[in-house]
Order: structure tokens, then C-alpha cells, then sequence
């Protein structure tokens, strides 16, 4: 068992864990927040996206004795902040939810690539979020909603 | 700008899914529960000898048939009876369950699963369909491993070929494919009540009901269903579920403690059911100007080790098999092979795609066989009004797709780019042209299906819809409500329309068969149109529709004959690619649809639609290699079977072309499998005319291009 502190969605938080136990395992059983789903377990499809540092990651891959010290966003967290509500709401007007098991990764995912490029092109959208995987949309109506939000963003 | 009941409007779901607040089965505590691990065959076809359990500790079971409560069945009721709920002795495939083991912890359930030893008597099996229809190792299902053998005769066949100045030969073949949707298999199980409640991530809450009743020796009222959110579906969560809720009931009535089965991906990937392989073999004979007087069709499926419903997939894919076009003279004959492998069951498109994409591809071997252009071609020879289907029924409706060539030839640059890019020059335009019958096959829905919707007007005055048809994805939380505030006159927020139970829903059926829209959406506006009448009396109203068939339909199911649908979608995709001359790599350079589905419910719900098909097909026509050695798939990882990213295919085009049909709600038909039936064959067209080869099978890989143009 290790001992084990760091943010999560901004408040410190400190977990008696053996280091090894994915980072997956323990939001959605130590901290009952279930936003980021399991959909391969072996970081391929990117529904399990959480951001590390501001960055995004796969948290099934991610062994909890790494995080130490880390700042863990969920979309908890994020769809309580100003660029997490716009990502959702551009996610909403554009039709970019089917059956959503990915679209929590997939706003994960955006806002890690909006914080990098705050005015994304098509190709960079796309480039961005090549880690996830969503097997309804067929990806353009997800590719909208990020494009549409990097505007949203811009009029505030 | 789109008015009506087409103009889009936010989908009650999006906001807590992209929020995450919406609850998938794993995403649910419950309280005592205990976890099952399925414990399966390794090997494919035999005897079991012995099954050798480890000692459990406390808390822990293992559960097999002779756990079945008496008087229960050792079989799963799908259209029959038919997978076995646990197998101790015959061995059909690998991976079949031969026990369920549960208890609290998931670490020790799969140690334990690993230490269970089983001993076989192995016997030979047949893999392929020509080793089906060889029966070799001895007939799996009767004496000829034939779970259906259909023939169709359209016109004079015989004559036709004896006045044949020549025939042109082609074997067209598919392979697996595997669905992955998103969310894996789920269920929980409890008892409730002295009932027994099964939560499911599933398409058909009254299949599992029919499905486990008969194995508890339960009544189907004892039996009472709840969808879960269903993380999508594609046609494998429409009776695979049934396998697994079959297993866990059982135990559940063993331990009496809810019992949770959730796959990871591995285990849905090598256990659940996939796509048919197919194989269609074509003569088709020519006259002396070279026009096409008849043809020969000998379709196989690989329909696995048991039936569940595969000759309903080679029914629609022998339908399917002329496609769009009007063949004079027909003969069919239409196999489900039985095979040792893992039930062959639904997906998406149901056997149209793999009889679209055999038509589609031969008739573009045709005309390079003639060199005539093969899209002139396909016109001569389109469908219209009145005329007669494979089955020698009519098609009753308007037919668009001249119009729609005309336009989507225009808007993907049809003509110049076909002239401009020379055969074999690596740019390449395909065109397919398709179309999808809506609802079940035949007189299914009049027969068997028999949906009823209800609507009631609480005493507060909400209105309530209830139905069976599932939100997986696709939209019908939203479209439904829709449908009934158009005729209510009211706010589709303000509609209330919960994941079906079904202690509280009638059955409107399962969610299939494109029928959901076309069928139960004008059930949900027949309803609506009767409670309207009675809104603005005081208490609880409510009122009931059921379906008829539409007049004019005629379905003989013996002999196969008559209306095998009574309205179709049509589509047509244009797709370009380049194919790099060394690395025989694809790059698709653009992807144009139309699609005439009467009316559209929703724009944008129906584009999300038209480009999820679309993607899901080209990776069924691309990348989406699912092998079979020795009985396993050898692709059982997300990271070795491919499915497409972002970063594959551009944006699709995608365009609507209205025709109201009279007998779906506000003139809509069916959509959600017509937009997977054509772009696989589109993108095979378009690397061959690129490569200027006869592209035979899907998936195009570039290892198979390169093939190609190294052996011709
Ligand atoms: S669950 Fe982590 S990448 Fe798929
Ligand atoms: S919306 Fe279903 S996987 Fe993306």
C-alpha cells in the first residue's frame, strides 16, 4: 500500500493505494466518478481521457503511484469550469453525441487540444483527437462541436 | 431553410452524456453484489469429459446446467429454441459457456475461471463455408449443415441462359466483422419482489424476457426487463444478451444475490457474435449486345454453430441481391452454412450490405468485362415505379435515383474526375446504389412482431409515451417525442419517454430492422392523433395504436413471394481515393451520400446517422480484418483490429431528397441501416477503378491491393 496525494479537480486529496491500481480504477471506485468510462483498457479508444497537468491522458494506463503530486482534471471538474460548459454546450448544439460513451473522453480530449490551439483548423481538430475513438458519429458532428466552441470561446 | 417536423432541434440525451453525468450499467453501484465470469469451451467442436472446478472459497460459485431450476430448459429462446444456456457435453465453438462463475471479487473470479480444467474429446471441425458445406468432420446441424436453403425464380431463367451469346463469372466474398460499439456487454441481475429483473445495456428488452423465461421455468410476467443506457448497439446487443442474462438468471436464482456481468473489450471482442462472411457466386448471362437477359446466384453465408437468426440475414440478403436493378430472368439459391464457429448474428444492414456489396462489385465486373461505363450500365438497368423485385412483388413507391445521380454526380465532380483519372492511373471514383427495405422481412411485423404503442395523459396532464424501442445512439429518445409533439402541439421536452421496462411498456417490437422510425414512430403518431381528442378532458387519458399492414402488401412467407418490403430507402455514396503506387496505401480523398428516406425526422439526428454508417462501412470495406485460426479470431484487441479514427476518412457529404411515404410518420421511412449498405462497395469500386484490377472482396486492404497488382 502506498500513500498517494494529489489535486483532483482542484482540492487535494491523499489515497492509501497499492501504487500499481490504475488511475481509472480509483476515480471510479475510491471517488464514485464514473465520467470516465472503460471502453478497451488498453489505451486504444480514449473514453477513459482525464487530464494530467493539462494534459490528456488515458487513465486505464495511467498506475495511480504515478500521479503523485499530479493535478487531475475529470469532466466533473470540467463541466464546472467556463471552457468545460462551452465545450459541452458546442457538443449539444452540434449534434455531437449518439449513444456517448465516448463524448466524456471527447471533451476531455478537446479541452487538452483547446489549450494548446485556442483557434483550431479541421486538420488539427482532427489531429487532436485522433485518440479517441467513437464508432456512432462517424467523427464529423464531433469535429463541429470543437470548431465550435474554439469560436465560442473567442467572443468572450 | 428546413421547417417542420426536419428542422433540428437538441437531443434530449446530449447534454448528461457530454456532461457524463449519464449512468452506464458499470457506472451503477450495487448493493451485495456478485460479479459473474463466464467459463467457456476451449476448443470448437467435441465432447466435454470432465469438468474440473477448484476448490471456492467462501462467497463463491460455480453455476452450470445442473443448476437450471427444474423444469427450466437448457436452451436460450431466440426465434427458436436454440444456443444451449450452458453446455456439459457437446462442444459446437470456442468459447461457449459451459459454466458462470460469481462472487465479490473480479481478481479472484478470473484466477478461479483460469483453474477450472476441462478435458475434451476433440473432434475435426469446419471453419470456412466450403468446409460446411463439405461437412467436414460430419454435419453439425441435420445431414447437409443447411440451417435454411432458399430458392427464388424470377422470369424464365432457364431459357435466358440457353439463349446466352455468353456469361460472365464472379465470386464476390466478405468477411467477419466485428461491431464495437463503444460501451461493452453489460447486465445485472436481482430479484426483486419474488421476480426476477434483469437490467441490460441491449436493443430488445422482450427478446431477453422470451429469452430466460423458459430456462427459470418462470412465466414471461415473472420476468421483467429494464434497459440500461445503452452505449451503442449496431445489431450485437440484439440477442446477445440474451446469452449472458441466460447465465446470470440462472445463477441469480442459485445465490440469491444480484449478479453483474460486464465484458471488458477483450472478452466481447473474441466472445460475442459478429457479421456473416459471405460468399455470392454470379452467372450472368449476355446476349450478342451484350445486354443482360439473365442471372445465377448462389449466395452462402457463415451462419456459425447454432441458428439464432441467421436465415432471417440470408433472407434479407438474397432480397437484396439484384440491389437496385431490374434483372429480367433470376435464379437464386440462398445457404446458411452451419460452422463451428461462434454464432454468426445481427448487424447492421442485416445481410442487405453483403448482397449490395456483391451486386454493386459484379456489376462493375460486368462492365469492365464489356467496356461499357458502369454507371450507365447500372442506369439501364434501375428499378422504377412498378417494377417487379426478386420475390416478383412491386416496387409501389416513386423511385428518385436518377435524380439523385444527377446531383450527386455534380456535387463530387462525377464526370470530369471519371474522365480525367484513367484506369489504373492510382485516383479512383466508385458509385454505389443501394437501397434498404424497412422493418422486418416478409409479413414479420404483421405475423410476429405485432407492435402496439400507448400513450396515456396523466391526471397532472404530462403526457407519457410508452414503448418498447431503445435509445442506443440513434436518436429515438428525441425523434419519438418529436413525432408526438408535432401532433400534440406541445414542447418534445415537455413529452415524457422512459428507457423501456417492460412491467410497464407494451411490446412495440424490437429495435431493428430500420423499423423503429417507419414502424413505431407512426404507431407513437396514431397514438398521438387519438389522445388529442381527449387532452383537455379531466384525469388520466390515455390511448393504444397497433400495427396493420399497409394495403396493397402481399407476403407469401412459404414460397418466399410477394412484398418482402413494403417501402425502401435508396441511396447512392461517391467515393474518391488515391492509392499510393509503392505502399499500395488508400488515401480517400472524398466521400459524397444522398439518400432518399421519405422525410426526415430530424436533419441533424439523420446526418449524424448518414455519417456514422457511412465511416462504419468503410472501415467494413477498409481496415476492418477479422481472421479466424483454428476456431479463435485472431484479431481480439482493439489495437490489432482496426476501426476507423478521425483521421481515416475526410468529412462525408451528405444531402436528402424528400419522397413522403403515406404509411410512416410524416411521410418518414427507414435510415439507420440504408447509410452502412453502399459506401464499402463505393470505396472497392474506387481502388479499382484506381488500380484498373477486379476487386473481389472487402476488406480492400492495401495487403490485398498489392495482391492484386502483383498476380492480376
Ligand atoms: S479505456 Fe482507456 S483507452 Fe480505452
Ligand atoms: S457517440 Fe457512441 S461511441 Fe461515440
Amino acid at each position: 500500500m502506498d500513500s498517494i496525494t494529489f489535486r483532483l479537480n482542484g482540492t487535494e486529496v491523499t489515497i492509501t493505494s497499492p501504487g500499481t491500481r490504475r488511475l481509472l480504477d480509483v476515480l471510479r471506485e475510491d471517488f464514485s466518478m464514473t465520467a470516465a468510462k472503460e471502453g478497451c483498457g488498453e489505451g486504444e479508444c480514449g473514453a477513459c481521457s482525464v487530464l494530467k497537468d493539462g494534459r490528456v491522458v488515458n487513465s486505464c494506463m495511467v498506475p495511480v503511484g504515478s500521479i503523485q503530486g499530479c493535478e487531475i482534471v475529470t469532466l466533473e471538474g470540467l463541466r464546472e469550469s467556463e471552457q468545460g460548459k462551452r465545450i459541452i454546450d458546442a457538443f449539444v448544439q452540434s449534434g455531437s453525441v449518439q449513444c456517448g460513451f465516448c463524448t466524456p473522453g471527447m471533451v476531455m480530449a478537446a479541452a487538452s487540444l483547446l489549450a494548446e490551439h485556442p483557434r483550431p483548423s479541421e486538420a488539427e481538430v482532427r489531429e487532436g483527437l485522433s485518440g479517441n475513438l467513437c464508432r456512432c458519429t462517424g467523427y464529423d458532428a464531433i469535429v463541429r462541436g470543437v470548431i465550435l466552441a474554439s469560436r465560442e470561446g473567442e467572443g468572450l | 431553410m428546413t421547417t417542420g417536423i426536419s428542422r433540428s432541434v437538441p437531443r434530449v440525451d446530449a447534454y448528461d452524456k457530454a456532461a457524463g453525468i449519464t449512468r452506464y450499467i458499470a457506472d451503477i453501484p450495487v448493493a451485495g453484489v456478485c460479479y459473474g465470469k463466464l467459463v467457456r469451451t476451449s476448443i470448437s467442436r467435441g465432447t466435454i469429459l470432465d469438468i474440473d472446478v477448484p476448490e471456492l472459497p467462501e462467497g463463491f460459485w460455480f453455476i452450470s446446467e445442473g443448476d437450471i431450476p427444474e423444469g427450466g430448459r437448457n436452451r436460450i429462446h431466440m426465434i427458436k429454441e436454440d444456443w444451449p444456456v450452458f453446455t456439459n457435453s457437446e462442444v459446437r465453438f470456442y468459447g461457449q459457456t459451459i459454466g458462470i462463475l460469481v462472487g465479490p471479487d473480479r481478481e479472484q473470479l478470473i484466477a478461479l475461471a483460469d483453474a477450472v480444467r476441462v478435458t475434451y474429446r476433440e473432434q475435426e471441425a469446419a471453419f470456412t463455408i466450403e468446409e460446411g458445406l463439405a461437412c467436414r468432420g460430419g454435419a453439425l446441424h441435420g445431414d447437409d449443415n443447411l440451417f435454411a436453403d432458399y430458392c427464388l425464380v424470377k422470369g424464365d431463367p432457364e431459357s435466358a441462359f440457353s439463349r446466352a451469346h455468353r456469361v460472365i463469372e464472379d465470386v464476390i466474398e466478405t468477411g467477419f466483422q466485428e461491431h464495437v460499439y463503444m460501451e461493452p456487454q453489460g447486465i445485472t441481475v436481482e430479484e426483486q419482489d419474488g421476480k426476477i429483473v434483469i437490467h441490460a445495456s441491449c436493443q430488445c428488452p422482450f427478446y431477453i424476457r422470451k429469452a430466460v423465461a423458459p430456462s427459470l421455468n418462470r412465466s414471461l410476467d415473472d420476468i421483467i426487463v429494464r434497459q440500461a443506457v445503452t452505449g451503442g448497439g449496431f445489431g450485437g446487443k440484439e440477442h446477445f444478451p440474451d446469452i449472458i442474462a441466460s447465465a446470470a438468471a440462472v445463477a441469480v436464482t442459485k445465490v440469491h444475490r444480484p449478479v453483474q456481468v460486464i465484458f471488458d473489450r477483450e472478452e466481447d471482442m473474441c466472445y460475442s457474435t459478429k457479421r456473416h462472411p459471405s460468399q455470392v457466386i454470379f452467372k450472368t448471362a449476355l446476349d450478342s449486345e451484350n445486354r443482360i437477359i439473365g442471372m445465377d446466384i448462389d449466395a452462402r453465408i457463415n451462419a456459425g454453430a447454432y441458428e439464432s437468426c441467421s436465415p432471417v440475414v440470408l433472407q434479407r440478403l438474397i432480397f437484396s441481391s439484384n440491389s437496385v436493378y431490374d434483372i429480367p430472368n433470376v435464379q437464386l439459391r440462398g445457404r446458411a452454412v452451419a460452422t463451428s464457429t461462434i454464432p454468426s448474428d445481427a448487424f447492421r444492414g442485416f445481410g442487405a450490405p453483403q448482397g449490395i456489396i456483391a451486386a454493386e462489385l459484379h456489376m462493375s465486373h460486368i462492365a469492365r468485362e464489356i467496356g461499357m461505363d458502369e454507371v450507365e450500365l447500372k442506369r439501364s438497368l434501375m428499378v422504377s415505379k412498378g417494377s417487379r423485385t426478386i420475390t416478383n412483388g412491386t416496387i409501389h413507391e416513386t423511385v428518385k435515383l436518377h435524380e439523385m445521380w444527377q446531383r450527386i454526380a455534380e456535387v463530387s465532380g462525377w464526370h470530369e474526375k471519371k474522365s480525367r483519372y484513367a484506369p489504373g492511373s492510382g485516383r479512383g471514383m466508385g458509385a454505389a446504389f443501394y437501397l434498404h427495405g424497412g422493418g422486418f422481412t416478409g409479413s414479420g411485423e404483421q405475423d410476429i412482431i405485432k407492435a402496439r404503442v400507448r400513450m396515456v395523459k396523466r391526471d397532472d396532464g404530462i403526457v407519457e409515451i410508452l414503448l418498447s424501442n431503445v435509445e442506443m445512439g440513434q436518436g429515438l429518445q428525441t425523434t419519438f417525442r418529436k413525432i408526438a409533439a408535432q401532433v400534440l402541439d406541445c414542447d418534445y421536452r415537455d413529452i415524457l419517454l422512459a428507457d423501456p421496462d417492460t412491467d410497464r411498456v407494451p411490446d412495440s417490437g424490437p429495435t431493428v430492422a430500420s423499423r423503429s422510425i417507419m414502424i413505431v414512430g407512426r404507431l407513437v403518431q396514431l397514438a398521438a392523433e387519438q389522445l388529442k381528442h381527449k387532452l383537455h378532458e379531466p384525469g388520466a387519458q390515455e390511448s393504444e395504436a397497433a400495427y396493420t399492414q399497409p394495403p396493397g402488401c402481399h407476403w407469401d412467407q412459404e414460397t418466399l413471394q410477394g412484398d418482402a418490403y413494403p417501402a425502401y430507402g435508396w441511396g447512392i455514396c461517391v467515393i474518391e481515393t488515391a492509392v499510393d503506387p509503392d505502399t499500395c496505401e488508400v488515401e480517400t480523398l472524398g466521400v459524397w451520400t444522398i439518400h432518399e428516406i421519405g422525410k426526415a425526422i430530424d436533419e441533424a439526428i439523420v446526418h449524424g446517422q448518414v455519417t456514422g454508417g457511412v465511416i462504419q462501412a468503410l472501415g467494413y470495406g477498409s481496415l476492418e480484418k477479422l481472421e479466424l485460426k483454428d476456431g479463435k479470431f485472431f484479431q481480439h484487441t482493439m489495437a490489432d483490429y482496426i476501426i476507423p479514427t478521425t483521421l481515416d476518412f475526410p468529412g462525408v457529404y451528405s444531402e436528402l431528397v424528400e419522397n413522403p411515404y403515406p404509411y410512416g410518420p410524416f411521410g418518414a421511412k427507414g435510415l439507420g441501416e440504408l447509410v452502412f449498405d453502399g459506401a464499402a462497395a463505393s470505396y472497392a469500386m474506387a481502388v479499382q477503378h484506381a488500380v484498373d484490377r477486379t476487386v473481389s472482396r472487402i476488406p480492400v486492404t492495401p495487403e490485398y491491393i498489392m495482391e492484386l497488382k502483383t498476380h492480376g
